[in-house]
């Protein structure tokens, strides 16, 4: 069991700190606290201990009740313990507009836990969150740094199976658009791409 | 300067500043929850609406907005009431109409502007919000369902008292306020932002549901927890004082006062001395006027003058100064001394124990060394002074003295007392800092002039000021820090042993060797008892501390909100405290006991009546005829040349909380002490 | 419509490669240093006369805004900066994400020319922290940059320094706003700074500051190329260039497409969107710019033309060009509902009026969705949003009020519907309007 009472980098974590710093000009490194904080959540689990807040406030100069402030206003952050799969299903109305309220069930099913709970087995952490900016590729949901889009309940079970079973589904858009394009191809870009 | 119109008012107003101001130059009053002349402008609140053109149709918020040339305001249009109406309303919702059990009721600013620009019903139908109270130390009390996000209290933690540990967590609608991990505000001077809270958010923890600001007696007072002089406001109801407010000082405390002199007074109401007491068979007895005054008139019968000797206490007034100092002329006795902790000051040149700088000019020195000093904890709201010199780029503050923290950096110089001849001989690189500044200055503290080298030190901190342009036309850079607020008065009356008298440890001294047979404490509790030997002691105060436990006889005085007394701060400004309730029980007021003793020992002082005796303290010194002013004092010889010693520098206050009789029997403090004290020292462990 | 070779985004689709190779392959890079050579005045006044309007929602002059930079450096020896907006998360909008994605050395591109432009030697791009593979992209197209000489200590050869720095964000619509954004750059909350002062004069660290959308930094080294000329022959006056727009709800090809500024919304639609889910006449209100903006009832969307100043006309607005489209099926009050959820969650709560004002709109709507309401309520609604509208330091709320003003403006009688049929008991008149039957 990790120990979240105390917190110190990795080492691999150090270099990309002091890589992060040196970003921004010399008595700006209060700049490097949202990206410290990401990679500190990302070295603990996927939350925010106090002690990882703390060492952040530390490391940068700043009092702890600022960086304390900074994690709780963005919604990245989470304070608490989440499963190892952080599952973000959009509720906004792009995303609702094409079935997100039918996801919300197949979730719900799969994982075991209401949104906003975290599975018994530690695996599911279910919420909603609002817009993820791929409204064309809707309803979509975000499953720690992936995006999952264009899903159906059918293919979003799929996907949530496959996570349950130790695979990885490949992210992106599970009707296998390459990005934004219209599904049947759309009328423009279709060429080969020439200089102009 | 900008040509405005306010509300069809020509107007020519100064460069540079807001709407809002050129709104009060003109008049105009302007709602307000956010904006705070002294803290930096939030702009949330979004009550100070205002309609300017040219700009957007829409109403701008005048605590922002500088005025510029041409600029048409409208405080009164429609908009302008709609939209103020409308931020009310939302103010509202959320906040709990809970006014009958809040104690801000009656000094709200929410209720007041609701008054003016609320409804007489409300439109809001959902749920109310309610917030977790918060925990914020033994001050302060919050109710957070109450607060309207204003951030006042965060901005004063962190620009005003410089403890950035208040902060507005989360977002929106579920945006909160708290301490960090809900811990007491480190700070000094906390409760300033229950004062500050314009609602019942945060509200006074001790004070809690005491009582109703409209049954209060109000007197405006003076503070004498320190050598300041903050102006108060003293509350009382009937014979108990139950809150202390600051009041508007720009030249001495601005708007704020420490949380000792806003706390400490429920000291007042206990381990009072509300009777007279005899020393019989080792213990303390009550007893009579009459039964202590014939003891004590039988005892000075068989002693002569030069056995006899006074100390005057930390927190005296003037007034009981100069009748005990009378009284020991009269008595024959030259040893008398208001330098409880052996201060090496004398009076000859009034400069040399003064704040010279003057308190409100401190943030205008660029250069600054501390000596022996913490000003933290001797006084709070010099270190504000220091601290917004710092923060606008103004004051470098360089320490001499044990390692402290003061908010803001410092060029920390060690603890070498002997380097401040360096300084003065020109070997240090601090020379130059303070020959190179503008305004440079020095502050000494207690900690550097009650040592047995103060007057040498006194010597070297006069050469550094000569030397280094601290003292200009325009201009003195040398300044005595003082922890008594009954110091300076003391000096400027010469309560301090005349030719051939014993000074404080002479006082001592004789005690201990049996030459001095009679010791007459004036509220001094700061000495070693121990040191009193078998000399008969009367301890004239108003609380059982130090001195009444070793008295033989004890005459109950009055304290500071029981009296009418002068004090003198430590820039010499003169000021009178008022009094606000009567002294308990048989106790009274000091200068009255002096004068009845008097008249016993047959040294009968010649004044009646309290304009009598600020006549003497005129006569004695003129100065005291100058209420409120600083007059300006010249600058001359003092200290003397001698080797200063190696021995460190120690700070004079150890527990802010506890620094005289008052404070030492005031609960509030007592909890403060256990929580932020030990709060505090464990950091410091932890950072060692 | 536009044809592929007018388009500036041709990698919109990802189906080119979007490092290096293929960028080059595209033209991006191609003489840069040239372009760099006209000058900074040029350029800017290159921009000014194409007409760009900024990308990221109020649609501001960009060449207007790139000239409040300071110009006379000898007196100010504060950097410059250039901060590029890619926080994209106006619901509805999608378009940056595949510039990030597929052309990320476009707007690397775009970043040195404007910055130079600007003189700035120094670029933040924030992008929002969800969009992880899109950073990940850019970052890796930021080295590919650097490793070829475009930017560092001479940018293209033009001896120009410049540098690029990524910067993710954590999750805060706000941080889309510019100054709430520059805070968050300084490692703060985001909440919006009062103005004046302006980032131009007083942004990041205090310095001047031009913040623009990542479709604005991206267009201009080929409106530069192409000439401003070329980029305002499309569309009309003040409403010039190319835009992409993106189409989402109810059609039956989402997608993100670039178009001619001006394009008609039902060709928009039908065109690229493969149309409205069973046909034009089953439509039944558009958001047209982004969450944002108020809806448009089918009526409207017929035939108005999607720009700055049609829209407007109709009491809605371009912003982010993001289309919504809502066919017949939809509860359109909670559609709306939910952008009100969106903007209660996302105000910062620093201002009274947004704070407690977006929940308290948030719970009327709600109610409204089931009809528990009472008809004056709607009336009170809209005072509401009057009231909260124009009064706070940012334009979150406005933003926040106007699609609810769009419904009660389009849609009052099925507001009222709703709470007298639930007044009335009858349940089956609370359910969705009937779907015609195409």
């Amino acid at each position: 069991m990790k120990n979240f009472d105390e917190f110190e980098f990795t080492e691999s974590g150090k270099e990309k700190v002091k890589e992060i710093i040196s970003f921004y000009p010399s008595g700006r490194q209060q700049s490097a606290v949202i990206p410290l904080l990401d990679l500190a959540q990302n070295e603990s689990e996927g939350w925010l201990p106090m002690a990882a807040i703390e060492h952040v406030a530390d490391l940068l100069g700043m009092a702890r009740i600022r960086v304390l402030e900074v994690a709780s206003f963005y919604s990245m952050f989470n304070l608490e313990p989440v499963g190892k799969y952080f599952v973000q299903l959009c509720r906004t109305t792009p995303c609702w507009l094409r079935g997100s309220e039918s996801l919300k069930e197949t979730a719900e099913d799969i994982t075991g836990c209401k949104l906003g709970e975290t599975s018994s087995d530690g695996l599911f952490t279910l919420i909603e969150v609002e817009c993820l900016g791929a409204c064309c590729n809707a309803p979509m949901v975000q499953i720690n740094n992936d995006y999952y889009e264009d899903l159906t309940p059918e293919s979003f079970r799929k996907v949530l199976e496959a996570l349950k079973r130790g695979e990885k589904p490949p992210p992106g858009s599970v009707v296998g658009r390459k990005g934004s394009e219209p599904v049947n191809g759309g009328l423009s870009l279709n060429a080969d791409i020439g200089s102009c | 300067m900008p040509k405005i119109i306010i509300d069809d008012l020509d107007m020519e107003v100064p460069e540079g500043i807001t709407v809002l101001q050129a709104c009060e130059l003109a008049g105009k009053e302007i709602p307000r929850f956010c904006y705070h002349e002294r803290l930096s402008i939030a702009g949330n609140c979004r009550m100070c609406l205002v309609e300017v053109s040219p700009g957007p149709p829409k109403p701008a918020a005048s605590c922002a907005l500088p005025v510029g040339d041409g600029m048409n305001i409208k405080t009164n249009s429609e908009m302008v009431k709609k939209a103020r109406n409308g931020v009310m309303e939302f103010l509202l919702i959320n906040h709990p109409l809970d006014c009958p059990i809040c104690d801000q009721g009656g000094e709200c600013d929410l209720q007041d502007q609701a008054m003016a620009y609320g409804q007489d019903n409300s439109r809001y139908r959902e749920d109310k919000r309610a917030v977790k109270e918060k925990y914020m130390g033994p001050l302060i009390k919050t109710i957070m369902t109450r607060c309207i996000h204003c951030t006042r209290c965060v901005r004063f933690a962190t620009e005003i008292a410089g403890v950035p540990e208040i902060g507005m967590l989360g977002r929106g609608e579920h945006a909160e306020i708290t301490t960090y991990l809900e811990k007491s505000l480190n700070s000094e001077l906390s409760a300033n932002v229950i004062d500050l809270c314009p609602v019942g958010a945060l509200t006074s923890k001790p004070y809690a549901f005491v009582s109703r600001p409209w049954e209060l007696k109000k007197t405006e007072s003076i503070d004498v927890f320190d050598a300041l002089g903050s102006a108060i406001r003293v509350d009382s109801r009937q014979t108990e004082v139950l809150r202390v407010l600051p009041r508007l000082n720009e030249d001495i405390n601005e708007e704020w006062i420490t949380d000792k002199s806003r706390f400490a007074v429920d000291g007042l109401s206990r381990q009072r001395l509300d009777r007279p007491y005899l020393r019989f068979d080792g213990k303390l007895k009550e007893s009579t006027w009459a039964e202590v005054f014939d003891l004590i008139k039988s005892r000075f019968s068989k002693t002569d003058g030069d056995r006899i000797a006074a100390i005057a206490g930390n927190q005296c007034d003037a007034e009981s100064m100069i009748a005990l100092k009378n009284l020991m002329t009269n008595l024959g006795s030259n040893n008398i001394d208001c330098r409880q902790d052996g201060a090496k000051l004398s009076s000859e040149c009034r400069s040399s124990y003064l704040f010279n700088t003057t308190i409100s000019n401190l943030e205008f020195s660029d250069a600054v060394l501390l000596v022996g000093t913490n000003p933290r904890m001797e006084a709070p709201l010099i270190n504000t002074r220091l601290r917004r010199g710092w923060m606008t780029d103004t004051t470098k503050v360089a320490v001499l003295g044990p390692k402290i923290d003061l908010t803001f950096p410092v060029d920390y110089c060690g603890n070498d007392p002997r380097k401040l001849r360096s300084i003065a001989e020109g070997l240090d690189p601090l020379s130059s800092t303070l020959s190179e500044a503008v305004r440079p200055s020095i502050i000494l503290g207690m900690g550097a002039l009650t040592r047995s080298d103060g007057s040498a030190i006194l010597h070297f901190a006069r050469t550094i000021a000569e030397e280094y342009g601290l003292i200009k036309d325009d201009w003195n850079g040398f300044n005595v820090l003082h922890t008594a607020a009954a110091r300076v008065a003391g000096m400027d009356m010469g309560f301090l042993p005349s030719i051939g008298g014993l000074d404080i440890e002479g006082i001592l001294s004789g005690a201990s060797a049996g030459t001095i047979d009679i010791v007459y404490l004036l509220g001094a509790d700061e000495i070693d008892m121990s040191r009193l030997g078998d000399a008969f002691v009367i301890y004239q105060g108003h609380h059982g501390d130090a001195g009444a436990n070793r008295a033989d006889v004890i005459l109950p005085g009055a304290a500071f909100t029981e009296k009418n007394g002068t004090y003198v701060n430590t820039e010499g400004r003169v000021q009178l405290a008022k009094q606000a309730t009567q002294p308990p029980g048989d106790a009274k007021e000091d200068w009255k006991i002096i004068r009845a003793l008097s008249d016993l020992l047959g040294a009968g002082l010649d004044f009646t009546t309290l304009g009598d005796v600020r006549a003497r303290l005129v006569e004695e010194n003129s100065l005291f005829d100058h209420v409120g002013d600083i007059l300006s004092s010249s600058w001359d010889d003092f200290g003397s040349y001698g080797e200063i010693l190696g021995q460190e520098f120690e700070c004079p206050i150890s527990n802010y909380y506890m620094t005289c009789s008052i404070s030492r029997a005031s609960q509030t403090m007592a909890e403060c002490s256990k929580e932020l004290f030990s709060q505090s020292k464990e950091e410091n462990a932890a950072d060692a | 419509m536009l044809t592929d070779k007018d388009r500036i985004f041709k990698n919109l689709y990802g189906r080119d490669d979007w490092n290096l190779k293929g960028a080059l392959k595209r033209g991006v890079w191609d003489d840069t240093a040239k372009l760099l050579s006209l000058g900074r005045e040029k350029l800017i006044d290159e921009i000014k006369e194409s007409g760009l309007r900024g990308r990221g929602g109020a649609g501001f002059p960009t060449g207007m805004k790139w000239s409040f930079m300071p110009k006379d450096d000898s007196r100010d020896d504060r950097p410059h900066y250039l901060v590029v907006n890619a926080d994209e998360s106006e619901p509805g909008t999608c378009k940056d994400r595949e510039i990030l994605r597929y052309d990320p050395h476009l707007l690397i591109e775009g970043c040195l020319v404007s910055g130079f432009a600007m003189g700035a030697n120094v670029a933040y791009i924030y992008i929002r922290g969800e969009f992880y593979s899109e950073a990940s992209h850019l970052r890796t197209a930021i080295e590919e940059a650097y490793e070829s000489g475009y930017i560092g200590n001479n940018a293209c050869g033009s001896g120009w320094k410049f540098d690029v720095y990524l910067h993710r964000g954590a999750g805060a619509y706000i941080c889309g706003e510019e100054t709430a954004l520059l805070e968050s750059l300084e490692g703060k909350k985001g909440q919006p700074r009062l103005k004046p002062p302006f980032p131009a004069a007083c942004g990041l660290y205090g310095c001047p500051t031009t913040v623009n959308n990542v479709e604005t930094i991206a267009v201009a080294p080929t409106i530069i190329r192409r000439g401003a000329s070329w980029f305002n022959s499309f569309g009309r006056e003040n409403n010039t260039g190319t835009k992409i727009f993106s189409i989402s709800g109810h059609v039956n090809t989402p997608c993100n497409v670039e178009e001619v500024m001006g394009v008609p919304l039902r060709d928009l639609i039908d065109k690229h969107a493969g149309g409205v889910k069973g046909g034009w006449n089953n439509l039944l209100a558009v958001i047209p710019g982004g969450s944002s903006t108020p809806c448009l009832s089918k009526s409207i969307c017929d035939d108005v033309l999607m720009d700055f100043d049609s829209l407007k006309e109709h009491n809605s607005g371009l912003g982010t060009a993001a289309v919504i489209v809502m066919d017949k099926s939809t509860d359109i009050v909670e559609a709306i509902s939910r952008l009100s959820h969106f903007y209660r969650h996302e105000s910062c709560g620093q201002c009274t009026p947004c704070r407690e004002g977006m929940g308290w709109v948030y719970r009327v709507m709600q109610r409204l969705v089931s009809g528990e309401a009472d008809v004056s309520e709607i009336d009170m609604l809209w005072e509401l949003t009057k009231q909260i509208e124009g009064h706070t330091i940012c334009a979150l709320a406005d933003g926040g009020v106007w699609p609810v003003q769009g419904l009660i403006r389009h849609f009052r009688p099925e507001l009222e519907r709703r709470i007298i049929s639930r007044k009335t008991s009858n349940s089956n008149l609370i359910s969705k309007p009937e779907t015609p039957v195409l």
